[in-house]
């Protein structure tokens, strides 16, 4: 008996165990308006129903530096590097502000999300893509703020001296953006079984700040061993370069920052792949 | 062609807490797994799924061994009790969580509808949330702009478009949230139990809808439901899961069957029907009730039976003024008979406290078709009271009027009742 067979051909396979090194990016480039629906959705949805709205933007940097220049300035006297404290605390504080929202609101990515992720599956990575891009917006905001406050000071006379590494600045901010990231879908991956890293976390992430040269400049921590180890932290040699390009004081070093940008590369990878497999059967045990 | 093929699928659950529960076993399925290169070891153990029963192992199978395919532009109806493994089998299948074991291909693009409005954000707006729901369910934003006229319109909330949802009433966010699935174009569409929704006017629309996508525009369609009407309205196959496992596939209309006879048979099977009364005046007590002349809830009549008779014995302290009241329904509850003399006729019994006894003989109609019914008994002042009630107290099995060489009428294509000629 002839029989003739359409051929049969399949353009997905679900199974149990997919390697782990499948990411499809194709699928999460094809999903690019999901993700700009979701920024615009986290952009709209913050400051819904607040009389200040985006203002709320510039109020919380324009409140952490004052706090930060009567205490760190004020009562602890710390050194500054000759640089007027209004600015020196506001350039390291947006730079950590976008590192730390872009860290805490992507490490909630399968807990807050589970009831949408129960429902319909789409590329999970889009969540967290769409919370690094939303901030920008933010970013942005703070940054023209501190141009402000940088012209003012400027044109009083202040000694900054604006230099050639300014336009390394959209670099750092990839980089931040790359750590915030690979920190926060780790976490979040992790939270799914074990809780136990969420308020482990928050926490760390505080304490963290202050192992950063925010609130001081790395060329005050003299003791060498400790300076080692500040420099470890991937985000000092970000901070301060960052600085370094604005302010012209600060610790500029290829070798750091090739380093922070190395370890931000195998970070991202890690923790994509991790998640990656962790979105395939979160649901079960979310 | 085949548009889906599930190739021994299983999904194991581990009971109570989550993940395996400790480190240590964590810790050993990771070292068998991934170090020794070996298959999961806790996949081995494990129960099938039946959820009344207490289990002997923590770890039970939602799924097992599912093993069947779907041919393009099939209307598949799920069914089966809760905890059958229905809404697992469309979670693996949309994609939510990954089978255990087995593999299912997919030739197409699949739309999974396991709930309306995911995704809908309070503080936004009805149109921004259609963007963003739509944009959920795979379409893009062209897409979703080229048919928001229509979206719209289907929903019926256009005065409200510019309102954030949260302002919405229940029943207008689900008709939005409907209305937006109604518009996807995949190959493949999964629907989970959303028809239930909304007014009895937008339900009409909305299985009107469903009717267009399934039959009219050849898409392959995976719906679960327990409405019986609606799968039977949408579906041409079904799909019966019990415990897990995959119990019958055929036909719908074969698969309803399967699954209204096994509901009714396996679980209620020696039981008596006064066990069956659901409610009663206090000073009313039944005894004894016989239909067919069997006190349990099942019989089957005789291809040219022609009466039924019905048995009724009790006690009462009061006295009543009553009838006896039938109704025979469809399984899924339509009625389609009733022997309600006292209202028509208006001749009503006056009990006098003490035992009583009803005893009557209930012509069925000559040529009765082929099927299960259900029988509901009562006794009542029409109009007035109901002196007991037992809702669903018999399964009737008929095996269908016919003459030698003939066929027997049949309840799904043909009717209740053959008519004749004169």
């Amino acid at each position: 008996m002839r029989k003739k067979e359409q051929k049969q051909y399949w353009t997905m396979r679900i199974r149990p165990h997919e390697r782990l090194w499948h990411i499809d990016l194709g699928e999460i480039w094809r999903y690019r308006d999901l993700t700009e629906l979701f920024v615009r959705r986290n952009i709209v949805v913050q400051y819904k129903q607040t009389i200040l709205g985006p203002l709320w933007y510039l109020i919380q940097p324009v409140l952490t530096v004052i706090m930060n220049m009567v205490v760190f300035g004020g009562i602890a006297k710390m050194s500054t590097d000759g640089i007027p404290q209004a600015i020196f605390y506001m350039a390291g504080n947006i730079c950590w502000f976008y590192f730390a929202d872009c860290l805490n609101q992507s490490s909630s990515t399968f807990t807050a999300n589970q009831h949408m992720f129960g429902k319909v599956y789409f590329p999970r990575l889009v969540v967290p893509i769409a919370v690094v891009i939303s901030n920008l917006l933010r970013f942005a905001i703070q940054a023209g703020l501190f141009v402000v406050i940088y012209l003012y000071f400027f044109f009083n006379g202040a000694d900054l001296a604006v230099n050639w590494a300014i336009l390394l600045t959209p670099v750092f901010v990839v980089m931040l953006a790359g750590l915030g990231l690979g920190f926060g879908i780790l976490i979040s991956s992790l939270t799914t079984k074990y809780r136990d890293f969420t308020i482990l976390f928050t926490f760390i992430v505080q304490l963290w700040m202050y192992a950063t040269p925010i609130v001081y400049p790395l060329s005050m921590v003299e003791e060498s061993s400790l300076r080692t180890l500040i420099l470890a932290n991937p985000m000092t040699s970000i901070i301060e370069a960052f600085k370094y390009a604005t302010l012209g004081q600060g610790y500029f070093s290829w070798l750091a920052l090739g380093y922070s940008f190395l370890f931000m590369s195998v970070l991202l990878l890690f923790s994509i792949v991790i998640f990656n497999k962790v979105q395939r059967n979160f649901m079960d045990t979310v | 062609m085949k548009a889906i093929e599930f190739n021994h699928v299983g999904k194991q659950y581990r009971l109570g807490l989550v993940s395996t529960g400790t480190f240590s076993r964590d810790f050993s399925r990771w070292w068998a797994m991934n170090v020794l290169g070996k298959e999961d070891p806790f996949l081995k153990i494990g129960e099938t799924n039946i959820r009344s029963k207490k289990g002997e192992s923590d770890f039970v199978w939602a799924l097992k061994d599912i093993d069947f395919s779907v041919e393009q532009g099939d209307v598949v109806g799920i069914i089966g009790k809760n905890g059958a493994g229905k809404s697992t089998l469309l979670k693996l299948l949309s994609r939510v969580t990954a089978p255990s074991i087995g593999e299912i291909n997919v030739c197409g693009r699949i739309a999974s509808l396991l709930e309306v409005g995911t995704g809908f954000h309070p503080e936004m707006t009805g149109r921004e949330n259609i963007y963003m729901n739509g944009a959920i369910m795979g379409m893009t934003k062209a897409e979703i702009t080229r048919k928001l006229d229509e979206i719209v319109d289907f929903s019926g909330c256009e005065r409200y478009l510019d309102t954030p949802v949260k302002r919405y009433s229940s029943g207008m966010k689900v008709r939005l949230g409907f209305s937006v699935a109604a518009h996807l174009e995949p190959e493949i569409l999964v629907v989970d139990e959303v028809l239930a929704v909304g007014d009895a006017d937008f339900q009409k629309k909305a299985i009107g809808k469903m009717q267009d996508v399934a039959k009219g525009e050849g898409r392959t369609v995976l719906f679960v439901s327990h409405n019986m009407a609606s799968v039977r309205n949408l579906c041409q196959k079904g799909i019966v899961l019990c415990d897990g496992m995959t119990d019958f596939i055929g036909t719908a209309e074969e698969a309803i069957d399967h699954y209204l006879k096994s509901a009714t048979t396996q679980t209620e099977n020696q039981k008596l029907m006064t066990d069956c009364i659901g409610y009663c005046k206090s000073y009313l007590k039944i005894n004894e009730i016989q239909i067919n002349n069997t006190p349990y809830t099942t019989t089957s009549l005789s291809p040219r039976q022609e009466v039924l008779d019905v048995l009724i014995k009790g006690t009462t302290k009061e006295p009543m003024k009553c009838e006896v009241r039938m109704i025979i329904k469809k399984l899924d509850g339509t009625p389609l008979a009733g022997f309600i003399e006292g209202c028509y006729t208006g001749q009503l019994c006056n009990i006098q406290p003490g035992e009583f006894t009803f005893e009557r003989h209930i012509r069925l109609p000559k040529y009765l078709a082929d099927g299960y019914y259900i029988i509901a008994l009562y006794l009542h002042e029409p109009h007035v009271q109901d002196f007991f009630q037992a809702q669903n107290c018999q399964t009737l099995h008929v095996e269908g009027f016919y003459e030698p060489y003939a066929h027997p009428l049949r309840l799904s294509t043909e009717g209740f009742i053959g008519l004749e000629s004169v």
